[in-house]
């Protein structure tokens, strides 16, 4: 699996990402600077990892999501190339139109790091497919603005085409208000675009990959995804 | 100063009239200096009266030396520089004979104090930097951006030094909870530190909160930073080679924190809100990028030497480079970049705008530096040079504003070694004189609730802590653990001082601080190496403070020398009182410990039911000054607990080497609360509880479950390692005994009323949550 994190101004997880992409691809990630016009050649994987690009001014992903680099991540998706935004990720694919909805502020007004627990709601789609559908993992976030909200009609159909991905849930799986610590509407961590090869979530499982730093629950989704090339190679 | 900031909005020079001019000098209290010649000023300065000098912080004295030393009347610019260089905050000048005596050389020491911060050896040819620095005044005035910049400078001051931040502390202390400002001052300063770590991209990992009426007018910000570089490519302030090009780097200079170095170093009245434009405003995006761009032209080995722009900005920076590499410096202020217009030298030379460095560049690689830097996007000027002359000479519109000698600037600051009275010893209170107003599984539920000791998770699940992916042990513990790159090797750090112990016995409380960072890091299994000071007390012109603070800077220097922990950075924070009342004494220390194989670091955490927990160090049942005689019996009474230097080595010996060799399931230091809240925090920390004996005979039993005697920690054993556990105590002198079992959802104490561990949970997760929602 070759991967291409994208490093804009402000990002300050590419290098948790591209240790995990290593520690579990066993390759090297090739970090894409945001002025960039094109990605590597064999970019199989486009991940815009976690951070605060241009210092969440104007709004959380508004500037990156406008950058040169962005046209060709657009590019890459409509040809049905996978692409994984994390935490400010997900905020610049919603800000750049490649995912419906925004995320607003937690609910309590507080950034919040804490580990949370994840319902997976489905594993066949390239991302989830190293975990069973209902599976629980326990994967830390730490965001200010990460409260999914979109319109009813927007809701309604992800909801019905089966694009939420992640829910925030109890240990058990159970969806509760004590177990959504920023008030994301159904409990949304994580959903894909219309041909689920987009995925955006505010978690980050890139840092739950090691049993000696926290957990190994984050490392479904990216030995997933390496198996899902080695499928199609 | 209230009022002379905004007043230079009306100074803001049109220089039609340039060139050295004479002016007369007020001589109604000054004797000119024996070199008296004539007075350069420029027009439309302010003239210099003996009020303006006074605003400056600058007692008729200190005005006197400058006098002598310059032989002629400062200009408006030049005195400005003095009283940035002179203030207590950058000139140390009430503390420095005192921290002399602090140990600072050991064989893994780098860099000891005097540097941007300080560096250890820590093997594999890397070094730790790191380094504690308060934003006492700051933060209460303005307590979000007060408390967000005082992040960002000290992680400038680490990765000036070349160091990748790694790891950031905090230590926090605020008024009493039922003062009305508290909880806006919790609010802003913890969204404030989370707002600037969390986007600069640091994990903070540990620190302390606590609350005391004392510090209702002047609450602590003290931040830390720890950074991991290469002991090969460690880059200092002093510069080298005359002509070389000195360069403006980072963000622009604006009209904030003007004279914040002077606001720091004077007391609070009742005016201290109309100080809040002496207090900068961060930008921690600006600081990534600047982080990014130092790191990058070092490593292309474009950097002679490097100082940050932190206190008296410009002033300070530019001074110490050439100071510290025996040059002079002369700076064009035309050249540097300003975010806003008609800035005159005065106002570039003392802003504090933030997220700026100074650097000496090699000539032949300016054209790389800048390059890397406007990738950056991020302001890159050259703003003077390097001269022979050892004068520091600031240019602005084509005049001199200020001509000044520059090893005298730093060197001849005035150093007072103020008198001082020793705070006066106070009676031991013996454990059986202290009748128990309730029972001990009442007092421990009540405790476990109180403002000092309840959980700090709604502070610390504001910061980012699990960003690197490298954090081992987490908020919450006995310290902070991360992993060194890919490891083995692992950090520990811990933020800690019992500022009660301080006012009651400054020499035991100073020797404690130690002690228990000592402890601290030794519980987690990590080897300690080496402290970074926070000292803030109240006015040294008052003989009691002044003998608080020498009380405990002996005590610090006599428990690190014991400890083989030298002292390599610090910071001392003086008049933090409002009104004539002054805070407790708190000199926090910041404690760096390594660990060889990080995987072996031990948690707080019961681990497995049926695990044997015994009690290592000695235990008399301490109650003067303890936590249970103030918040349970209403008496802040008494000496505090002796602090036995061998004893604490001893213990802490045995603790690391047991962890060491696989024994120990769960270690926690005793502190604060004593043994009873240890084994609740214990127990809490996983849900898991415990059976214990009841206490001995020899002890009443409150003062033996709430003591705070020290050089004591409570430990963990499977059953079966037990008598291995006991013998090597045994063989090192360390006494040791059984307290119980783990197991269960209670804790049960043999003859009193048994908790189960979920009710101390929420009374322990309970009081920080209602009391910043306000319903408590």
């Amino acid at each position: 699996m070759n991967s291409a994190v994208l490093v804009f101004p402000g990002i300050n997880r590419e290098r948790d990402m591209a240790r995990t992409l290593r520690l579990v691809s066993g390759r090297e990630a090739s970090m894409v600077w945001h002025t960039e016009t094109q990605l590597p050649q064999g970019t199989d994987l486009v991940v815009l990892p976690g951070g605060f690009s241009y210092g969440d001014y104007l709004r959380c992903g508004a500037i990156a999501a406008r950058s040169p680099i962005m046209d060709a991540v657009r590019a890459h998706a409509a040809k049905g190339g996978l692409v994984l935004g994390v935490c400010n990720g997900f905020q610049i694919l919603c800000e750049a139109g490649l995912l419906p909805g925004v995320l607003m502020r937690n609910q309590h007004l507080r950034f919040i790091c804490r580990d949370v627990f994840l319902r997976v709601e489905r594993s066949d789609t390239p991302f989830t497919r190293g975990y069973n559908a209902g599976q629980v993992i326990r994967v830390p976030v730490a965001h200010g603005e990460g409260n999914y909200i979109a319109d009813g009609e927007t809701v309604a159909r992800l909801e019905g085409e089966g694009r939420v991905i992640f829910r925030y849930s109890s240990p058990d799986g159970i969806v509760d208000p004590d177990w959504n610590h920023n008030g994301a509407i159904n409990a949304i961590a994580g959903i894909v675009n219309e041909g689920g090869n987009v995925l955006g979530m505010m978690p980050h499982p890139e840092n739950h990959v090691e049993s000696v730093i926290g957990s190994t629950d984050g490392r479904g989704l990216f030995a997933g995804l390496v198996q899902h090339f080695e499928k199609a190679a | 100063m209230p009022g002379l900031v905004p007043g230079f909005a009306v100074l803001a020079p049109v220089w039609e009239c340039r060139g050295w001019l004479r002016q007369p000098l007020s001589r109604r209290m000054y004797k000119p200096g024996p070199r008296a010649r004539t007075v350069a000023m420029i027009p439309n300065e302010p003239k210099i009266t003996p009020e303006l000098v006074a605003e400056h912080g600058l007692k008729p004295d200190e005005y006197q030396r400058i006098l002598d030393l310059i032989g002629r009347e400062p200009s408006f610019t030049e005195l400005g520089i003095f009283s940035a260089m002179w203030n207590e905050h950058c000139s140390y000048k009430s503390s420095r004979v005192h921290l002399r005596g602090l140990p600072t050389r050991a064989p893994w020491v780098i860099q000891g104090p005097g540097e941007n911060a300080g560096v250890i050896d820590i093997g594999d040819g890397l070094a730790v930097v790191f380094k504690m620095e308060s934003h006492n005044h700051p933060s209460y005035i303005e307590p979000y951006q007060g408390a967000a910049t005082g992040v960002g400078g000290i992680l400038r001051d680490v990765f000036t030094m070349g160091a990748r931040p790694i790891a950031c502390l905090n230590f926090l202390r605020f008024g009493d909870p039922k003062h009305p400002k508290t909880r806006s001052l919790v609010s802003g300063v913890v969204a404030g530190i989370g707002g600037y770590g969390n986007s600069f991209g640091v994990p903070t990992v540990g620190g302390s909160v606590g609350f005391h009426t004392r510090y209702d007018g002047n609450n602590l910000v003290n931040a830390m930073a720890v950074g991991l570089a290469k002991t090969d490519s460690i880059f200092y302030a002093a510069a080298s080679g005359v002509g070389m090009p000195i360069v403006y780097l980072g963000s622009k200079t604006g009209r904030d924190g003007i004279h914040g170095a002077s606001m720091a170093s004077a007391e609070f009245g009742e005016d201290s809100e109309e100080k809040r434009p002496t207090v900068q405003v961060g930008d921690p995006f600006s600081e990534k990028l600047l982080l990014e761009a130092c790191l990058e032209i070092m490593q292309k080995g474009c950097v002679i030497a490097i100082q940050d722009m932190g206190a008296a900005g410009l002033t300070c920076s530019a001074v110490e480079m050439g100071a510290k590499g025996d040059l002079g410096v002369t700076l064009d202020l035309d050249a540097v970049p300003t975010r806003e217009t008609g800035m005159s030298a005065y106002e570039m030379m003392l802003s504090e705008s933030q997220e700026r460095m100074l650097m000496v560049l090699k000539p032949e690689k300016e054209k790389e530096a800048e390059a890397i830097f406007r990738k950056w996007g991020l302001d890159f000027a050259i703003v003077g040079e390097t001269t022979p002359s050892k004068r520091f000479i600031v240019k602005h519109g084509g005049d001199i504003m200020a001509d000044l000698p520059i090893k005298e600037l730093g060197d001849e600051a005035p150093v007072y070694n103020r008198p001082f009275v020793e705070t006066p010893k106070l009676p031991v209170i013996a454990p059986d004189s202290v009748k128990p107003p309730m029972s001990i599984a009442d007092a421990l539920e009540k405790l476990i609730g109180t403002p000092d000791l309840c959980s700090k998770r709604w502070v610390w699940e504001q910061y980012d802590h699990i960003i690197l992916g490298n954090t081992v042990q987490r908020p919450g513990g006995d310290a902070g653990v991360v992993r060194i790159e890919e490891g083995p090797k692992g950090l520990a750090m811990t933020t800690d001082v019992t500022p009660r112990y301080c006012e009651a016995d400054p020499f035991e409380g100073g020797k404690q601080a130690v002690a228990e960072a000592y402890r601290n890091l030794t519980a987690v299994g990590a080897t300690p190496l080496a402290i970074t000071d926070n000292l803030n007390f109240g006015n040294p012109e008052r003989p009691e403070i002044m003998g608080q603070f020498v009380g405990c800077v002996r005590g610090i220097s006599e428990a690190c020398k014991a400890l083989d922990f030298p002292v390599v950075s610090g910071n001392v924070s003086l008049y933090n009182e409002t009104n004539g009342r002054a805070i407790l004494p708190t000199p926090a220390i910041g404690g760096v410990g390594l660990l060889n194989d990080f995987t072996k670091s031990v948690s707080i955490a019961f681990k497995n039911e049926g695990d044997v927990i015994l009690l290592i160090g000695e235990t008399t049942g301490w109650l003067g000054q303890s936590l249970y005689l103030r918040d349970i019996c209403g008496r802040e009474e008494g000496a505090p607990p002796p602090v036995d230097l061998a004893a604490e080595r001893r213990s802490g010996e045995v603790v690391r080497d047991l962890i060491g060799k696989g024994l120990l399931t769960a270690a926690h230091d005793l502190s604060d609360g004593g043994l009873a809240v240890a084994l609740a925090e214990m127990a809490m920390a996983k849900g898991l509880g415990a059976t214990l004996d009841a206490a001995p005979k020899s002890v009443p039993a409150h003062a033996f479950w709430f003591g705070e005697d020290q050089a004591r920690y409570v430990v963990t054993v499977k059953a079966a390692d037990r008598d291995q556990t006991v013998a090597q105590a045994k063989a090192a002198g360390v006494p040791m005994a059984k307290l119980g079992t783990v197991g269960g959802d209670m804790l049960a104490i043999a003859g009193e009323r048994a908790i189960k561990v979920s009710v101390l949970s929420n009374r322990f997760e309970g009081w920080l949550p209602a009391y910043m929602a306000g319903s408590n």
